[in-house]
């Protein structure tokens, strides 16, 4: 069911631009893994090459490996379309579909690929994938409601509803908290612990404690120099990272003494 | 000992408000310009020149404001009476355009202008039934022919084609269509229909074509603007879920943006079916109705309008009358129109936007 990652020597270019540049890191089946890291370091660049999604920027490509179970990701046989089946994404900023009603948007990853299903089975996953973002109360009297008439953290929340609705082996989830109260977080945060118990979740965040609290394995990136690409400087078990890091800047980023 | 430091006092209001001129100062003036104008026409002085008396009165204003309030709310004042005189200048045709059509048009209008056409009418009586068919059937095709083409052009130049050589190519030709004359349109139709038919076709569909020629580039611009208003973020939330392009395209982009392609698509049939040089070239126009658009000559209301304008027979009033109503038809089509798009904006485009 879970799926591992591993991904070596990969580089990853917008046009001439080297984003990201010579990443190595295994990500284990059922496990969470934090990539923390200052703004610009590219972390969102490296987590949107893990579903193909990267390409779709044009000009952007990638050179290097990511395997999938041990399968290529960017070999020639992949379907791009299928990896993003299989591999689900939580986007930075919350883009629910203004055309669908709160309803649908949950259920969009079936409906948009017209697949078929029973009424009581689709209300079945919408409520199921509303309780588990913690949405279900503010929304189960307006289901019918447009998507875009909740607030900002409410359309995170139903993002994250529409991610897990398909049931992805792998969820990439880019700061899905940013714009959540601590209430919401920590229903979020109690969501990815649920999961991983099926799923393999990568999950970047600039909050420590979050980091701490929810992974098991962290990565840390940060920037050479301005201009420069941004690099994996450390990855290891969560504790180890946070108890005593080997690289100096690590050190520093998390106990806020940066820049 | 003990100091306390006490800032000198402000006198907020007049710090906030400064001097100003008295709410009503604005419409006085102005009511002062309109009754003088109207005093000066009633003692015989042109329209032209008391409508200019009326606006320099206006312009006392700023100069009120420059002796009151100062320099920079003066400047104000001049701005925006400039802009608002620009404003009345621009609205003047319009209405002088509405107020002649309707005063000329109206007093035609009957049951029987709408169902008789003019075949065997010599004189009074008659109608625009035939003409008014015409119309709607030549737009009609033409919507029918340039709607999928410039919708499907615009989807290729925003989604398949963005950035590369041939899109810029399409791009600059499709702004140079934009420009054409409507009776370069009209030739073009001709020519193509000559080489089919031989010379001298008279064709409704051909209208068609040669209105399509000046609609698709309308609509191609339109929807292309309208395309590329939808996010990005949302074509990635449907990438990320798995769906493939065209289905993107087809059940996201679209449907997003499907209210200003269909008012983009009501205008553009605004813009066309007032269309004459066009028509009369290659449709021509005739007394009879004729369903037929692949048959013989066919009326239209422009045409209509231009030719009982041009040949009104003995005596003219009748005919000149018959035009004017034509006129008017027209008017209130292209004004249904808008009315259409407006209302399609209004329910279409998304809900619960904040
Ligand atoms: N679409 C793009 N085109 C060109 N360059 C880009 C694009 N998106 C990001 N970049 C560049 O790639 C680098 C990494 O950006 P990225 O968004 O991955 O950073 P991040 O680590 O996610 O930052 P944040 O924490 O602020 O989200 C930055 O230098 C950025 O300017
Ligand atoms: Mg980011």
């Amino acid at each position: 069911m879970a799926k591992s990652i591993d991904v070596s020597d990969l580089n990853i270019f917008y046009g001439d631009f080297l984003a990201v540049e010579d990443v190595t890191i295994p990500i284990a089946a059922k496990s969470v893994t934090a990539f923390i890291g200052p703004s610009g370091c590219g972390k969102s660049t490296f987590l949107r090459s893990l579903n193909r999604m990267h390409e779709v920027i044009r000009g952007a490509r990638v050179e290097g490996k990511v395997l999938i179970d041990g399968q290529d990701l960017y070999g020639a046989d992949m379907d791009p379309v299928n990896v993003r089946r299989m591999i689900g994404m939580v986007f930075q900023r919350p883009n629910p579909f203004p055309t669908m009603s709160i309803y649908d948007n949950v259920l969009a990853g079936q409906k948009l690929n017209s697949k078929r299903m029973k009424k009581t089975e689709a209300d079945d996953i919408v409520e199921r994938s509303l309780r588990s973002a913690g949405l279900w109360a503010e929304v189960k009297e307006r289901l019918d409601r447009p998507g875009s008439g909740l607030s900002g953290g409410q359309q995170q929340r139903l993002c994250i509803a529409r991610a897990i609705s398909v049931e992805p082996e792998i969820l990439l989830m880019d700061e899905p908290c940013s714009a959540l109260d601590p209430i919401s977080t920590s229903v979020i945060e109690d969501l990815i612990h649920e999961l991983k118990t099926q799923y393999t979740i990568v999950i970047v965040t600039h909050n420590m404690q979050q980091a701490a609290r929810v992974s098991d394995e962290t990565a840390f990136f940060n920037l050479s120099g301005v201009g420069k690409p941004g690099r994996l400087i450390e990855h290891g078990r969560t504790e180890a990272i946070f108890s005593n890091p080997t690289d100096p800047a690590t050190e520093a980023y998390i106990q806020g003494r940066f820049g | 000992m003990t100091t306390t430091l006490t800032p000198p006092p402000v006198d907020v209001s007049r710090e906030l408000y400064g001097a100003r001129l008295p709410t009503w100062g604005p419409r006085a003036v102005i009511t002062a310009a309109v009754a003088a104008a109207a005093a000066a026409y009633a003692v015989g002085v042109n329209l032209l020149q008391a409508a200019l008396l009326a606006w320099v009165i206006c312009m006392v204003l700023p100069l009120w404001s420059a002796a009151v309030e100062g320099r920079r709310k003066a400047t104000d004042r001049l701005v925006t009476t400039l802009v608002s005189s620009a404003f009345v200048l621009a609205m003047f045709p319009l209405f002088s355009i509405l107020w002649t059509v309707i005063s000329k048009g109206t007093k035609v209008l009957s049951a029987e202008f709408f169902t008789n056409s003019m075949r065997n009418v010599v004189g009074e009586g008659g109608g625009i039934y035939h003409a008014l068919v015409g119309t709607l059937l030549i737009t009609g095709a033409a919507a029918v022919i340039s709607i999928p083409i410039g919708i499907f052009a615009a989807i290729y130049l925003v989604e398949y084609a963005e950035g590369n050589r041939l899109s810029r190519w399409i791009r600059f030709l499709v702004d140079v269509m934009t420009g054409i004359p409507s009776i370069v349109a009209g030739l073009f139709a001709y020519a193509l229909f000559v080489l089919f038919f031989g010379e001298g076709v008279r064709m409704g569909i051909g209208g068609s074509v040669a209105l399509s020629v000046l609609m698709i580039p309308i609509l191609v611009r339109s929807t292309e603007e309208m395309l590329k208003l939808v996010p990005n973020e949302l074509r990635e939330a449907s990438y990320a879920l798995g769906v493939p392009k065209w289905r993107t395209v087809s059940k996201i982009v679209l449907p997003t943006s499907l209210a200003g392609i269909v008012t983009g698509v009501t205008l553009s049939i605004a813009r066309v079916i007032g269309e004459t040089a066009p028509l009369l070239i290659i449709v021509g126009t005739t007394d009879s109705v004729n369903f037929n658009l692949f048959d013989g000559r066919m009326a239209s209301l422009p045409v209509f309008a231009f030719a009982s304008q041009r040949n009104p027979g003995i005596p003219p009033e009748f005919s000149i009358d018959r035009a004017w109503g034509a006129a008017l038809v027209l008017l209130i089509i292209v004004m249904l129109l808008n009315l259409i798009a407006r209302l399609v904006s209004y329910f279409f485009s998304p809900k619960g936007e904040r």
